[in-house]
């Protein structure tokens, strides 16, 4: 068997696979433009500038008479991203808390953990979903009858609510900090490495460059922006201060409790596959408990861990799409579900929403592939 | 018996080794069973179990009578209850051929009765070919749905996922670039929206006039969307086999053809069961989801049933119900995944030694 003659082979075989798919996407495009004219569906996307005509019930940017199509598909996207966030961080350290139960000495806690991972992560998202939405939530008494979960935190069958800076460009103020934060501490860590490798060891402040992005939103929190708008009840409501609608409480719980379950076992699998003489190598050259953890075990872990993480992340975002089971606004319910039945314009709709996905999917792909690349310096 | 033995051994010695340890465990035993006692008490004690229906459940404890009236239901969905045989008929047969595939000796053929057990499956339920009373797939529901959507979803995604594994890793550029589009493009996106596009969007994919079953139209979605996973699942199973294997069915002067079929897949495709069957626990639980598009799996009709005005507010009861029954599925098969997993790791391991 020659070279030249696999080759000749090879292309008839790309050419026949290529003139497939060509055909099948052909017979689609053409299947798909007799069906909408049958129909008398419009096509292009010349939908997203007219006025949507509905109502949304929680966004976080304005909506409301006169927006458009295009309003409504960010209020989802929004939703979405929140959700989103909200479900990693609550999942990220009800999972680091499973892990710590499961590799903990204590034989009792070992055991709860291990129960609580497999009872959670053989059950269906949804049935959790299910089970906070309609048997937990729904169930709560009304307003005059709140559940107090703390000082001004009150729960009940229209949401949580909690004080919440009554001039919200605090937020902005937080976050800005904290994007300074990382930035700042970026150019500090490259500098430290550039030290050590001209002489040889790293820098005394060589801790700063993880501090950072910690100090500067705590430096935010001393500034006088932060007076507190708090709920009350008036009447047979609550006013001011931040509510949380059921749909969303119930979301970003269902998600952090089933997802730290997974994330979890990756954390205990992770700390687990640094081999025992590695620990035992940094106490025989006299590094402290932290400093064995900080150097030794976690670089060696984050490597087996931060692949498997990513992945829940993703799972987190794309299972954010199961607010629609519980009718909270998501990118699905809004644009997919509601838009969609009242342009009936189903192949731009779902093509966009998808492609929404896909693109967040691949973004947290590609900024993890980067961290691991800059920050663990691993090839993988 | 011999592993429980060394466990209980285990157990003792650590109890006298760490008295305080032993100690504080007990007091937290106690602790637990305290917190646990009301939940007992609502579940058995106080529980009401017999009657018909909602005037049965009186005392505050939980009403099984709901799961046990609507047990038919949740089994079958509204499949008509005198053709009950035919779901039962189905399920015998699918165990039978997933059995049939711990048979070596069928070779091929026990993974091509396998993916034939939808089309089987698909016969005895609808049953007009066989001369049966028709029932349509809208009727098919509970469990019984569950079941088929989630064994057609492997069935059919375990072929495709091997050709986009196989064309992923293609010599062919566009081949390779065209597997990884297709699996990228599905592996990015949540499972709702692939039911979604299944549900609006393939109905103007048809020609025109041609109407498709929605639940042949859910069936493409879930399996074009898990063969992506599963083209990962066997894609890390071929990266797994020794270059010197293609080498030695080289040496053999064997067709590329050839030494996948009798030399890479068999290995590789060995190794990645248990790969397989976390997907398909993954895709078990994921099958709630039709939900969504209006189809009533097992969650479904409890859904469905604990919004009925005659059960208003036992929903719990039926969502312990569901949860109970998805998770023995699902605890059961993920131990004999672990179990395979374990066995493989040995019998490598084994090998290695002996050469």
């Amino acid at each position: 068997m020659t070279r030249q003659k696999t080759s000749i082979r090879g292309y008839l075989w790309q050419g026949l696979i290529l003139g497939l798919v060509l055909l099948g996407i052909g017979a689609i495009v053409h299947n798909t433009v007799a069906n909408l004219s049958a129909r008398g569906i419009a096509s292009g996307f010349s939908f997203l500038s007219r006025p949507a005509g509905f109502d949304i019930g929680f966004s976080l940017i304005p909506f409301g008479e006169g927006s458009t199509f295009l309003d409504a598909f960010a209020v989802g996207l929004c939703n979405t991203l929140l959700v989103a966030v909200l479900g990693i961080i609550g999942a990220s350290v009800l999972g680091l808390i499973v892990a710590l139960l499961r590799l903990a000495p204590h034989p009792l806690l070992r055991l709860i953990g291990g129960t609580y991972v497999e009872i959670v992560r053989n059950i269906p998202l949804l049935l959790h979903l299910f089970f906070w939405y309609f048997a937990v939530l729904r169930q709560l008494p009304s307003p005059r009858q709140s559940l107090s979960l703390g000082p001004d935190i009150f729960l009940n069958i229209r949401g949580l609510y909690l004080p919440f800076p009554a001039d919200h460009s605090a937020l902005w103020w937080l976050l800005g900090a904290l994007i300074l934060g990382l930035w700042v501490g970026h150019w500090a860590r490259r500098k430290a490495l550039r030290q050590q490798e001209l002489e040889g060891r790293l820098p005394r402040w060589q801790s700063l460059p993880f501090v950072l992005p910690l100090l500067f939103p705590l430096i935010t929190l001393l500034l006088p922006i932060w007076s507190l708008s708090r709920p009350e009840l008036q009447g047979f409501n609550f006013v001011g201060g931040l509510q949380l609608v059921p749909e969303l409480v119930a979301l970003v719980v269902a998600l952090s409790f089933y997802t730290a379950a997974f994330i979890g076992e990756i954390i205990r699998a992770g700390i687990l596959a640094v081999a025992p003489g590695q620990r035992e190598a940094a106490q025989a050259l006299g590094l402290s408990s932290f400093d064995t953890l900080r150097l030794i075990i976690l670089p060696q872990a984050l490597r087996v861990i931060l692949p498997p993480l990513t992945s829940q992340y993703l799972n987190v975002t794309k299972n954010s799409s199961l607010a629609a089971a519980i009718a909270f606004p998501d990118l699905v319910l809004v644009f997919a579900g509601t838009a969609l039945n009242v342009t009936g314009q189903a192949v731009e709709i779902m093509a966009l929403t998808m492609a929404v996905y896909l693109l967040i999917s691949l973004l947290i792909s590609f900024a993890m592939h980067v961290f691991q690349k800059q920050v663990l310096h691993y090839e993988g | 018996m011999r592993a429980k033995r060394r466990a209980r051994d285990e157990w003792i010695h650590w109890a006298r080794k760490k008295p305080t340890q032993a100690l504080t465990s007990l007091v937290g035993l106690f602790l637990i069973v305290y917190l646990l006692l009301p939940v007992w008490h609502w579940a058995v004690t106080d529980a009401n179990f017999l009657g018909s229906d909602r005037s049965a459940c009186v005392g505050g404890g939980a009403c099984w009578v709901f799961v046990r009236e609507r047990f038919h239901q949740f089994l079958f969905g509204f499949y008509p209850a005198d053709a009950y045989w035919r779901p039962l008929l189905t399920v015998a047969i699918g165990a039978l051929s997933i059995g049939l595939l711990f048979v070596s000796r069928l070779g091929v053929l026990r993974l091509l009765i396998f993916v034939a057990l939808p089309f089987i499956a698909w016969l005895i339920l609808e049953g007009s070919l066989l001369g049966l009373p028709p029932v349509a797939t809208d009727q098919w529901g509970g469990l019984l749905l569950t079941l088929i959507i989630s064994v057609t979803g492997i069935a059919v995604s375990l072929p495709l996922g091997i050709f986009l594994a196989l064309g992923r890793r293609s010599r062919l550029p566009l081949i390779r670039w065209l597997s990884v589009a297709f699996i990228e493009l599905w592996r990015g996106v949540p499972l709702i929206t692939v039911l979604f596009m299944a549900s609006v969007m393939l109905p103007f994919f048809m020609p025109l006039g041609v109407e498709v079953d929605k639940l042949l139209r859910v069936l493409i979605g879930v399996t074009l969307f898990t063969s992506a996973y599963m083209a990962e699942v066997v894609r890390g199973g071929l990266q797994s086999i020794a270059k010197g294997q293609y080498e030695a069915a080289a040496a053999l002067n064997l067709t590329s053809f050839q030494t996948m079929r009798l030399v890479i897949l068999p290995q590789a495709l060995r190794k990645v069961i248990p790969g397989i069957v976390n997907t398909f626990i993954g895709l078990f639980k994921d099958t709630s989801l039709v939900l969504i598009v209006g189809m009533f799996d097992l969650l479904g009709m409890v859904q469905t049933a604990s919004t009925d005005p005659e059960w208003l507010g036992y929903s719990l009861e039926g969502y312990i119900f569901a949860g109970a029954m998805f998770w023995i599925f699902c605890f059961a098969m993920s131990r004999y995944s672990l179990r395979l997993e374990r066995q493989l790791a040995y019998s490598s391991v084994e090998r290695k030694q002996l050469t």
